[in-house]
């Protein structure tokens, strides 16, 4: 399974190194998106709202769809999904794979948009640094979901719509404990709490992955 | 089944091992849906059959799929990749040593372009591409979906020499395609299908 996971998570970086979107398409439109935030909230709210969590975290949503939604067009021609069929690959190796390469994608855009958060909205730096390992398990608790919900939209005709319909729902306890990890660092309060329920969303998801994706694939 | 209609019914097919079959049609005539039941691709909705001993009733398709290979018209692999990193993926995914890419490469004669991304080969390389692919697997059952799509003579014949070669060693080709094939190389068994079956056979 590992042996698996490690081909399929250099595979898809690969060839996201190569096609350039997420540099070029992906990382500028949530830097644009932040931008917009930051607007939004005005000139005098800008360094002294508690918002700017939660607009973070709105960003990397949305980020993060456009990645899941690439991660699987990667296998979107018939022939080339037949094909790695026949390779006869574990599901779960493959669920891995694909989950630790979207994690590293969406962990080194957050990176972007925490300096970016840094910038515009004036979250305060040390703050921003102690939430980066809380945001660095959310950001792979997002990454095992919208793996798992991204198998189950690939292929349709209408997966670039279904996938934020039925995938947010599943998102919204990590975004809330994100918001509140992230809040507490900056602010002050418990960041324990936020710790442990990020830790076990990211061991339910992946163990929900390495059971269902097989299942997923098939249907 | 599609929009409630069989793909395919009433096909009645029994395939011997080393041999070249292929299907014939017009465009929904039911030769992919073929292929695809063949290869474990999609399951069986009604009636029986057995692929490489394998029943495809009750069979796990992982497992059947293991066993055949699969090259479809509309590209096989990672186009974003190049020719020698595809094939590196497949033969690491199979367990397969790396030193048989050189001979793979050779064979379908595109170690000039092992450097070329796949989205850069032209119809015929990309079908060579998909034809190394399946020399790294070996399969027992080889189904190539309209291999002959826009190849040039000269792809034809060099698709001809090698299938010819894949068969005398054993394998099990079924090709489909939308004419018979003309080749002085080879002489298949030809299915004619339409409407989902199969209507005739020389």
């Amino acid at each position: 399974m590992i042996r698996v996971a490690l081909l399929v998570a250099g595979k898809d970086l690969r060839i996201e190194r190569r096609s350039r979107v997420l540099l070029w398409q992906v990382v500028p439109f949530g830097v644009m998106a932040l931008l917009l935030s930051g607007l939004a909230l005005g000139p005098n709210q800008v360094g002294h709202s508690s918002a700017a969590p939660g607009l973070f975290y709105l960003v990397i949503v949305l980020v993060a769809l456009l990645m899941i939604n690439r991660s699987h067009a990667i296998e979107s021609t018939r022939g080339t999904r037949a094909s790695v069929a026949t390779l006869g690959l574990d599901p779960a190796g493959v669920f891995l794979g694909k989950a630790a390469a979207l994690a590293v994608e969406l962990w080194l855009t957050a990176i972007v948009l925490l300096a970016g958060s840094v910038v515009v909205l004036h979250t305060a730096l040390h703050g921003t640094l102690v939430a980066t390992p809380s945001i660095l398990v959310i950001l792979g608790a997002i990454a095992g979901a919208g793996t798992l919900y991204g198998a189950l939209t690939s292929g349709g005709s209408a997966a670039a719509t279904l996938l934020p319909v039925l995938s947010l729902p599943a998102f919204a306890p990590l975004l809330i404990a994100g918001e509140r990890s992230f809040n507490s660092a900056l602010h002050g309060g418990a960041l324990l709490e936020w710790w442990v329920i990020s830790v076990v969303a990211l061991a339910v998801y992946m163990a929900l992955g390495i059971l269902l994706y097989g299942v997923l694939e098939e249907s | 089944m599609a929009g409630g209609f069989p793909l395919l019914s009433g096909v009645d097919l029994e395939l011997t091992s080393s041999s070249l079959t292929v299907l014939v049609g017009a465009n929904g005539a039911g030769k992919t849906s073929l292929l695809r039941l063949l290869a474990g691709l999609i399951g069986l909705n009604a009636g029986e059959g057995s692929v490489l001993g394998l029943d495809l009733a009750t069979v796990d398709r992982r497992q059947l799929r293991r066993r055949v290979g699969w090259l479809g018209h509309e590209g096989s692999f990672y186009d974003d990749l190049s020719v020698e990193e595809n094939l590196t993926f497949a033969a690491k995914a199979l367990g397969r040593p790396l030193e048989e890419l050189t001979n793979v490469l050779e064979r379908v004669e595109l170690s000039s372009r092992r450097d070329t991304a796949a989205k850069q080969l032209s119809a015929g390389q990309r079908r060579r591409l998909g034809l190394a692919w399946l020399l790294l697997r070996r399969p027992e059952l080889w189904l190539l979906d309209e291999p002959y799509a826009s190849l040039d003579d000269e792809g034809r014949t060099f698709f001809d020499a090698l299938l010819g070669d894949v068969v005398a060693r054993g394998a099990t080709v079924v090709v489909s395609a939308h004419d018979p094939l003309r080749s002085a190389q080879l002489c298949p068994r030809t299915l004619v299908m339409a409407g989902g079956r199969i209507v005739s056979e020389s």
